[in-house]
């Protein structure tokens, strides 16, 4: 009989996202990761500032809440205090790409044994669905109502292709979680990026193209279906650096 | 018994938190407090602690953060822009109740300002550390001996009361040297820190380091339980310096450098006969405010001698509840009022008599 | 001897915040209450250079000398900036090799020591500093001088011993001069 059971780092705090929302999802894979390594009593979470706040209350590990943007610098004292932990931050893409760049810059330049879970759904959700960084050319949201104009607020920001130009970084990698199979590949990078650490490898980000179809203002089909169509095309999805591997974009 | 060196006030800062236990460093360069910085670079590595030039100040407060959510004693210095900077981490650090360490060597102000000695960010330590209802214990060293042991005290009572401590000095004590000993036995007490993430081993429920509360009764509770500890703390670790007060009529009140400028002019105001005193507080906050309001019934007049526009001053009528005028004699902007100006206001405030 | 307040400035690399420290550290090991206090900051980078050091048998107040009993001026912008800043009856000690110039003051016993030309004529050309420290310790008795070794050892870093000698020869020139 196979049981579909929910991953023990997982706690059974109902979780608060939308309907349709990826989020759940991207929990789930960082859970079953973290169970297949064991590594969940010596785990530490960062929580974000953003959708994923509340995160802290959904992983069976020990947590700490960060800043808005500062989850990569808790993240480095947490490891400094002691490396033999395995620290995670989990960040969204105002969080990571715009408040927080110089501490995701640094501390991938410092190739910090850290990994990072980077959500990129190119809307800012939490505050009610304002442009982010990452939010596309065109794109309307309710602070650019007339769709992103690139001569008013610029381009949005390819976090991968930017840190995949540093030296520091041991892995970066794009994937996406609109359909199974991209699921499992998405799976599979976020277990890396925790082998990575364990392993003493050094600074791992997985970048996860999601979804927020309440802030998109469509339905989860069509929102999985407008990450096919718009977001993959802006954002491709590869491995965008791999010291110890070879496959590299 | 451990033999005197000579220490510049910063290197005393950093050799004593190293003394206490502190094996985490993270800072940023900015003048005049960038010793502490160096002196933990050379030493860290030595002793298997973390040295980490931050990327920010803000970077630098929030790894503070990480490593203090961990249970560890941990610490940051700069100056004031850039402790500007970290009141978003101050902030975080007491809402979630965590002990640290930050060190403020005052420069000049507002804006960049200049990098000679000031007390302008008095206001900033004492009340306005961040957003929010919180406190920091603020400590106000005079003398390089006093950098080391409050360094050693503020990581003590930030355990005690899951806090920020701050050692509030100035560019002044920053770069002086003084004799100085840092006990080998100095007797370090360690706090048991339940809360702390040190990884659950599976064996208990998970800890969470946080400030977010979206219930508003519930973020009532924690700021009011917050205060409470806040009562104690003004109640019992209020620490002050009494000199020449006991038949005092005027009442010298300065910390820091102004109160060494302060007691040249007051043993000259004695030479002179002017019955002239200080009382120099140590902790800024808590404020000494009994012995304050004591010498409020015996003296005439008080004086407020600061670096600044004359922020300790309100403090000071609100401990003496204005029982008595309190008068300014200031230097701003980098500017040290000298022996002869604090004499001058001490003989204007005894009615120009002497 | 009850208070030293002594005021040394000169341009930066001419070793004043080192000459101040000796002098600090030797006070120290005679059981004086003693402070150094640097000028810091843009002016240390080639400008004048200054520093205070308090070596008395009181607890010592401000650090801050503005009104020296002690000056050393080790080029004549210091000279120029300080000179009428020392108290009455101040001992003023110079380098006649680099100020042309006498003191106007008549309350004042000045000092002229061809510091940086006699630091050339023994071979180390970088100790004018300890020259002219030399003097003064003579003229004031600030610190004993038969001891001054044992200031020299706690600033001369042990992997730089060899200067300790080279120092000491200028300490005494200094001195004898």
């Amino acid at each position: 009989m196979i049981v579909f059971d929910k991953p023990k780092a997982l706690t059974d705090a109902p979780l608060h996202y939308c309907p349709g929302c990826t989020h759940g999802i991207i929990h789930r894979l960082v859970a079953e990761a973290i169970d297949e390594l064991g590594i969940e009593g010596k785990t530490i979470g960062v929580a974000p500032v953003g959708c994923s706040v509340m995160a802290y209350d959904y992983f069976s590990c020990d947590m700490v809440e960060a800043a808005h943007g500062r989850a990569p610098a808790v993240a480095t004292g947490i490891k400094r205090s002691d490396p033999s932990n395995i620290v995670f931050t989990y960040q969204g893409d105002g969080d990571l790409a715009s408040i927080g760049t110089a501490e995701t810059v640094h501390a991938a330049t410092r190739n910090e044994n850290i990994t990072v879970i980077f959500v990129n759904n190119a809307i800012y959700g939490m505050t009610g669905g304002q442009m982010a960084p990452t939010s596309l050319p065109g794109q309307v949201t309710q602070t650019s109502p007339y769709g992103r104009d690139t001569k008013l607020c610029g381009f949005p920001v390819r976090v991968c292709e930017m840190l995949s130009e540093l030296e520091g970084p041991e892995y970066l990698e794009r994937v996406a979680v609109n359909n199974v199979k991209n699921i499992k590949k998405a799976k599979a990078a976020i277990k890396k990026a925790f082998e990575n650490q364990i392993n003493g490898k050094g600074f791992s980000l997985v970048e996860v193209v999601s979804t927020c179809p309440t802030n998109w203002g469509m339905t989860p089909k069509d929102a999985l279906k407008w990450v096919d169509d718009n977001m993959i095309p802006y954002y491709p999805l590869g491995v965008y650096k791999d010291r110890s591997g070879k496959e590299e974009k | 018994m451990t033999e005197k060196v000579l220490m510049k006030g910063n290197e005393a800062i950093a050799e004593a938190a190293i003394k206490a236990g502190c094996r985490h460093y993270f800072g940023y360069p900015i003048t005049p407090q960038t010793e502490i910085a160096a002196y933990m670079a050379k030493r860290m590595p030595k002793i298997e602690g973390t040295f980490l030039q931050a990327e920010s100040e803000i970077a630098a407060i929030n790894m503070v953060y990480g490593v203090a959510a961990t249970g560890k004693r941990v610490m940051t210095s700069s100056s004031s822009p850039g402790i500007a900077l970290k009141s978003e981490g101050l902030s975080y650090l007491a809402g979630a109740d965590l002990p640290a360490l930050v060190v403020n060597v005052q420069r000049g102000g507002p804006g960049l300002g200049g990098i000679q000695p000031s007390q302008s960010d008095y206001f900033q330590a004492t009340k306005a550390g961040g957003h929010g209802d919180f406190r920091m214990i603020v400590l106000a060293p005079a003398f390089v001996q006093e950098m080391a042991d409050l360094t050693i005290k503020g990581f003590d009572l930030a355990d005690k009361y899951r806090m920020t401590s701050m050692i509030l000095a100035d560019g002044t004590m920053g770069q002086m040297m003084e004799p100085v000993e840092i006990r080998e036995d100095a007797e370090i007490t360690t706090y048991d820190k339940p809360w702390a993430v040190t990884g659950t081993g599976c064996k208990r429920e998970h800890n969470i380091v946080n400030s977010l509360f979206l219930k508003p009764d519930q973020l009532e509770k924690t700021n009011i339980e917050r205060y409470e500890r806040y009562k104690l703390i003004e109640e019992s670790e209020a620490m002050y310096e009494e000199f020449m007060m006991e038949d005092a009529e005027i009442c010298v009140v300065a910390f820091g450098i102004a109160a060494r400028v302060s007691q040249n002019a007051i043993v000259e105001a004695r030479k002179q006969g002017i019955k002239v005193g200080m009382i120099r507080p140590i902790t800024l906050w808590p404020f000494p405010k009994k012995p304050l309001l004591a010498a409020a019934d015996k003296v005439n007049k008080f004086i407020s001698v600061e670096l600044s526009m004359g922020q300790m001053v309100e403090d000071i009528e609100l401990a003496i509840r204005c029982k008595k005028p309190v008068e300014l004699c200031n230097r701003v902007g980098g500017m040290i009022p000298s022996p002869e100006e604090v004499l001058a206001k001490i003989k204007e405030a005894n009615g120009g008599k002497n | 001897m009850s208070t030293f307040n002594i005021l040394i400035a000169g341009f930066g690399g001419q070793g004043v915040l080192f000459a101040g420290k000796c002098l600090a550290y030797k006070g120290l090991t005679e059981n004086k209450q003693v402070s150094w206090l640097p000028s810091y900051g843009p002016e240390m980078r080639g400008g004048t250079a200054n520093c205070s050091v308090i070596l008395s048998d009181t607890p010592v107040g401000s650090p801050i000398v503005s009104n020296p009993d002690v000056l050393i001026a080790m080029n004549l912008p210091s000279l120029d900036k300080y000179e009428n800043e020392a108290v009455s009856g101040a001992k003023i000690f110079i380098d006649s090799t680099l100020i042309t110039r006498k003191v106007e003051r008549e309350d004042v016993e000045a000092f002229y020591v061809p510091a940086t030309k006699m630091a050339a004529d023994i071979g180390a050309p970088t100790l004018a500093n300890m020259i002219i420290i030399g003097k003064m310790i003579k003229e004031t008795g600030v610190v004993d001088f038969d001891t001054i070794e044992v200031g020299l050892k706690k600033v001369i870093p042990a992997r730089k011993a060899d200067m300790l000698e080279l120092n000491l020869k200028a300490l005494k020139a200094g001195y004898d001069l």
